[in-house]
């Protein structure tokens, strides 16, 4: 009999599991994959290291800072600044068609660009950065909330708007076009306010980290164990059923496998299955190695969110995938210590999940390969041709990424509807990660540590 | 474990939790939220590691007592009167 089961070992899950194994819960953390990080994770192929998912941490603070979601989660999971050892970014940009808006980690740089760019918003930016609400004092209420009415109701230039929603919507928007009032204050603050960063070895070393203290404190982690069935009894959890068969016991459930995907595996024929859409915005990313660093080739910025029109879409495309805007990072475009040996630079798409689920073999094979080139040559609209310095290439559509995390539509922001308290039918199955209300790296791995403090802590 | 003893052991759980602070100009009187920067996750934190080094169990309701060093140790001092310090 476990204390608490853990379904899945991405971010959420490893943190949930090391505040609880710290605090002596005798927790399991069940995989189906055979690796970990789910939507964060990485591989090696032909002889490079490749992150899945990230492009950069946001809510990225400098060391010594003692507020914040970063100096949280280091608090609460005893770990160091120097573990994650992240590099802050040099420098991104909005770019549309007719405007530029550059932002880095100090504040004041998207202001002073606002400022420059679009001098009549200058005050009404000021005004809507006034607004934003504080992470403590986002409650569901905010949850109703347009952030496109909030916004536009202060900032009075269309284009500016549609700049300012580009890169939060790309970087955590479960909703089409829109976004709740307090998930568009998380994404502001974490973005513009904080800042990004990234380790200089990527998203494995965080999860070495989390699955290295993890077991260290006593927690067992079972890869290639997924999860068949959630038993149920008299309104509770009582266990769950691996897809070998295999029953294990728990006092309390705790799982990231997303909403509609745990209620699916609860074996009462779940009533709620229908009740909430599921999330529909997935992407494609093209991943191309380089034979040069891409700011020999003129590109020194860190991410460039493009949007070719003065308009931002954000919702599923009716093609394969959306090429009207993206977002281009490299991964080498960040203040370390050295510079990284393998250059890189990555695209990401939004796509059609269905689209891409209908295509069979050859076909899928071959669309890829299409899609590469297509958003590549969509790209080099905004930053330097780097196609003649290509050494290798990889991409990955929403099929690839609902093989490896198991999110319905591989919508990789979840459900558009979250469910902040992580509460669920039964009174000791909870949910974390993507869908309890929390996105990014960040994000996931306070949404673990939130829901093992608030449901599992005081109960074992 | 005498008062001075669990002002000492409340310190040391404060210096775990956050590492970074300077917890030598600590004034006993004030409010932890008002000189430290603890949010409720780490106030849960300092309920978790008294329960997991000496097994002393605070309801919820209680935490209240725990908002100063001398209003924690004033509610801690029955609760542990009776245990051994760990050396730490």
């Amino acid at each position: 009999m476990y204390d608490t089961i853990i379904i899945g070992a991405g971010m959420s899950g490893l943190a949930a599991g090391i505040r609880l194994a710290y605090y002596e819960q005798r927790v399991c953390i069940l995989e189906r994959h055979y690796t970990i990080g789910g939507l964060n994770s990485f591989y090696r192929l032909r002889g490079r290291d490749y992150d899945v998912g990230l492009h950069a941490l946001t809510n990225v603070t400098p060391k010594g800072t003692k507020t914040g979601p970063l100096a949280r989660l280091l608090r609460q999971l005893r770990l160091k600044w120097d573990d994650f050892a992240i590099a802050p970014q040099l420098g991104s940009e909005i770019a549309f068609p007719s405007k530029r808006l550059k932002f880095d980690n100090n504040e004041r740089t998207l202001r002073d660009e606002v400022a420059w760019v679009f001098p009549k918003e200058a005050d009404n930016f000021d005004r809507l950065a006034r607004e934003i609400i504080d992470y403590d004092d986002l409650s569901e209420t905010h949850a109703g909330i347009s952030a496109r009415e909030v916004v536009s109701s202060i900032i009075r230039d269309p284009l500016l708007v549609e700049m300012i929603f580009c890169p939060l919507m790309y970087y955590g928007s479960a909703r089409e076009n829109d976004m709740d009032w307090g998930q568009f204050s998380i994404m502001f603050r974490s973005i513009f306010l904080e800042g990004l960063g990234r380790p200089a070895a990527g998203v494995r070393l965080i999860l070495k980290h989390l699955v290295r203290k993890f077991r260290a404190l006593g927690g067992e982690l079972k890869l290639r164990s997924g999860v068949k069935r959630i038993i149920t009894e008299n309104g509770r959890a009582t266990g769950v059923v691996l897809d070998n068969d295999e029953v294990l016991e728990a006092r309390n459930v705790v799982s990231s496998a997303g909403w509609c995907e745990t209620m699916r595996l609860c074996d009462d024929g779940q009533p709620v299955l229908n009740s909430r859409a599921p999330g529909q915005l997935t992407f494609c990313e093209t991943i191309a190695s380089l034979d040069a660093q891409p700011r020999d080739l003129g590109h020194d910025l860190t991410i460039t969110f493009f949007n070719d029109h003065d308009k931002f879409a954000w919702q599923k495309p009716e093609e394969l995938c959306d090429l009207r805007s993206g977002v281009i990072c490299s991964p080498n475009n960040f203040a370390y210590d050295s510079p990284l040996d393998d250059c890189t630079i990555r695209i990401t798409a939004l796509a059609n999940f269905d689209r891409w689920r209908a295509l069979e073999e050859p076909n899928y094979r071959l669309e890829k390969l299409r899609w590469y080139d297509r958003i590549c040559e969509s790209a080099v609209r905004f930053v330097p041709d780097y196609r003649a310095h290509v050494t290798d290439t990889d991409m990955f559509t929403p099929t690839t990424i609902v093989r490896f995390s198991g999110h319905d539509n591989g919508a990789v922001y979840g459900a558009p509807e979250k469910q902040f308290d992580g509460r669920t039918h039964l009174n000791n199955l909870f949910i974390c990660g993507t869908d309890q209300g929390f996105v990014g790296i960040i994000g996931s791995i306070i949404s673990g540590i939130s829901m093992a403090n608030q449901h599992c802590l005081t109960r074992a | 474990m005498t008062p001075a003893e669990i002002r000492e052991e409340v310190l040391d759980i404060l210096s775990d939790i956050a590492p970074d602070e300077d917890l030598s100009n600590l004034d006993d009187n004030v409010r932890f939220r008002e000189q430290l920067e603890l949010d409720s996750m780490d106030f849960l934190d300092i309920v978790m590691e008294l329960r997991k080094r000496y097994r002393v169990q605070i309801p919820e309701d209680d935490y209240i007592n725990l908002a100063s060093m001398n209003t924690t140790v004033t509610y801690l001092e029955p609760l542990m009167k009776d245990i051994q310090r760990e050396k730490v």
